[in-house]
């Protein structure tokens, strides 16, 4: 099935003898200029490349504070040495967080500091040679920005923001990644990752009308471009296209349609996931964003739910305001934005949708804490709710709820192996690896508990579930969307 | 990028082998990019790729897998309309393989 070497999965979660640049070979498609151009990036590698980056550098130390304390504060603990999934499934001692970083910090430390521009050798500062960079495309692409490793740092050092900047600083010497970039673009001239038309869209949910008809003889909508609905859904563009993804999509139009609550999908910013985060580019990310905006303004909405998407939430959570606020013309009595599973989670809370559970006891769920929604967000007006709410939902819907290692879920959830701008096929290897801790986990409570399915609140995961599980033994359809098992589970009562 | 050769007619292909232009398709470019994958076309494969082309051109995107699997179970049969039996046809999963082998480009995305 794979031409490299799949891990095995063993009882314990165990750090592995390192193997210095085991996976030195895995890069992604550099992009060429029709991906690079759009996003204002040179089409290929700048000829005064090294200058461009160090004044890059410079511009980003200037910009973030965070970035120039995490590069100056290490202290070589080795706390974060062993938490990285990457490192846990590759060996490859380049993917120890610490090491990593160091990658950039070197550089830094040779053009930035004192000590590396009089005594490079002494604080082991380096130039930024030819090799430095391909070092950088390699390993800053072997980061999938999930935090974990910072969650463990006595200083909190985020590993994710080092390899924002890494990237950027590459993308701005016309070193860009092909998947990313393309997307970005996708995003900005058809308004989805996937690059599905208006038509195309429209065409999608009439068909998933009808799906949901013959199932339940109910009349649920998946409205498109409704100007005066309540609410405008921003949800990833691979709940129209794949699977198990669309059957969270069903599920939500279930929760709105049994709670009488009237919403619109908007073709124009008919994507939640926004990639300019992956590549640290906050203007990217800020176009993205500013769709959002307008397209709740041109609806007329009073509110804007995000759907099952992780880093979109981080996003959402984090910055829309500060990229695309004020949102003073959305609804006060509501959380801007609000996500799907906060919606539903107050639904059932007041009584408002009739759930039966036993609708999925053939299922036996464990529950995927995605890395962006656990580690960088938070649902509900409580601390932690980002990690109770989802289970509440679960626990209600389904009567075979059973929780995974208590170090691999929460704030210490293994990430998928997908995040950061990392789910595609030129990376699969790695994906593979980097799935391990994550397996490992499953696998104990599928031997414990007989475990049958995985559920996740993000497309990445979905999809890169859907992918790697029959690497380790499971099949791909052992994934689903927690929004499934909600629309599963519920009675739908006489329309008023 | 790359290229193949199919009679005679050398065709520009992305870093993946998914054609660079549309227009070069023609069947023998589904066959040989079957058998470099060892796989046969059967006529229930040319049923998804003629569906692809057919959505292609008047949605400029590939169909969505529910889409896709609706269409399949109209034209082949309800047991045939369901994903299960798209992976059977195409192992590395429709959405990619049967779209490289119709000539359109490769979906992108959270898929």
């Amino acid at each position: 099935m794979a031409d490299f070497e799949v891990p095995e999965l063993k009882e314990e979660i165990a750090p592995p003898p390192v193997r210095e640049g085991v996976t030195g070979h895995l890069k992604p498609f550099v992009a060429d200029a029709k991906f690079q151009e759009p996003l204002g990036y040179p089409g290929e590698l700048v000829d005064n490349w090294q200058e461009v980056a160090i004044a890059k550098m410079g511009e980003l130390l200037g910009k973030y504070r965070s970035l120039r304390v995490f590069l100056d504060i290490c202290v070589k603990c080795g706390a974060c040495t062993d938490k990285c999934h990457y490192f846990l499934g590759t060996t490859d001692g380049n993917n120890m967080p610490v090491a990593r970083q160091d990658l950039l910090r070197r550089v830094y430390r040779r053009y930035f500091t004192f000590a590396g521009k009089y005594f490079p050798k002494l604080v082991g500062a380096v130039d930024l040679t030819e090799e430095v960079l391909d070092q950088w495309y390699s390993y800053y692409h072997q980061c999938s920005q999930c935090r974990r490793c910072s969650v463990f740092c006595p200083y909190g050092i985020d590993t994710a923001e080092i390899s924002m900047a890494a990237r950027e600083i590459m993308d701005s010497v016309g070193k860009g990644q092909k998947y990313c970039n393309e997307i970005i673009g996708k995003v900005i001239k058809i308004g989805n990752n996937l690059g599905l038309p208006q038509p195309a869209l429209a065409d999608t949910l009439e068909g998933l009308e009808e799906e949901v008809k013959m199932d339940t003889g109910r009349d649920v909508r998946f409205p498109l471009d409704e100007k005066g609905a309540e609410v405008l859904l921003v949800t990833p563009s691979a709940d129209f296209f794949a699977e198990p993804h669309v059957d969270g999509l069903i599920g939500y139009a279930k929760v709105f349609h049994q709670a009488g609550i009237s919403w619109t999908l908007s073709s124009y910013a008919s994507e939640a996931a926004n990639f300019g985060m992956f590549i640290g580019s906050y203007e990217n990310m800020r176009k993205l964003a500013l769709r959002i905006r307008e397209a709740a303004l041109e609806l007329g909405v009073k509110r804007i739910v995000f759907g099952e998407c992780g880093h979109a939430w981080r996003v959402a959570y984090a910055f829309l305001n500060t990229l695309a606020g004020p949102f003073d013309f959305l609804d006060p009595k509501y959380p801007v934005p609000q996500h799907i599973c906060e919606v539903t989670y107050d639904l059932i809370k007041r009584g408002a949708l009739k759930l039966d559970p036993s609708a999925n006891d053939h299922r036996r769920v464990t529950f995927h804490d995605s890395c962006n929604v656990a580690r960088a967000t938070r649902m509900g007006d409580f601390p932690g709710g980002q990690f109770v709410i989802p289970r509440e939902i679960l626990k209600s819907v389904c009567n075979h709820f059973y929780d995974m290692p208590a170090d691999t879920i929460y704030d210490a959830t293994f990430c998928c192996g997908g995040g950061g701008g990392l789910l595609t096929d030129d990376l699969i290897e790695l994906r593979v690896k980097g799935a391990l801790p994550r397996m490992e986990a499953l696998k104990h409570v599928v031997e414990e508990y007989g475990v049958t399915h995985l559920v996740a609140i993000c497309a990445i995961c979905k999809s890169q579930f859907s992918k790697v599980l029959p690497y380790y033994g499971f099949e791909m359809d052992q994934i689903l969307s927690l929004h499934q098992l909600v629309g599963d589970a519920l009675v739908f009562e006489a329309q008023a | 990028m790359g290229t193949i050769e199919v009679n005679g007619k050398v065709l520009e292909t992305d870093e993946e082998g998914y054609l660079q232009n549309l227009s070069d398709w023609s069947p023998e470019v589904a066959e040989y990019m079957a058998k470099q994958d060892g796989l046969e076309l059967t006529e229930n494969h040319w049923e998804v790729i003629n569906f692809l082309r057919e959505y292609y051109e008047e949605y400029q995107i590939a169909p969505a897998v529910r889409v896709l699997t609706k269409a399949i179970g109209k034209k082949l049969g309800p047991d045939k309309g369901n994903s299960k039996y798209l992976y059977e046809l195409f192992p590395y999963g429709p959405a990619k393989q049967a779209c490289k082998y119709a000539g359109l480009p490769k979906p992108t995305g959270c898929v």
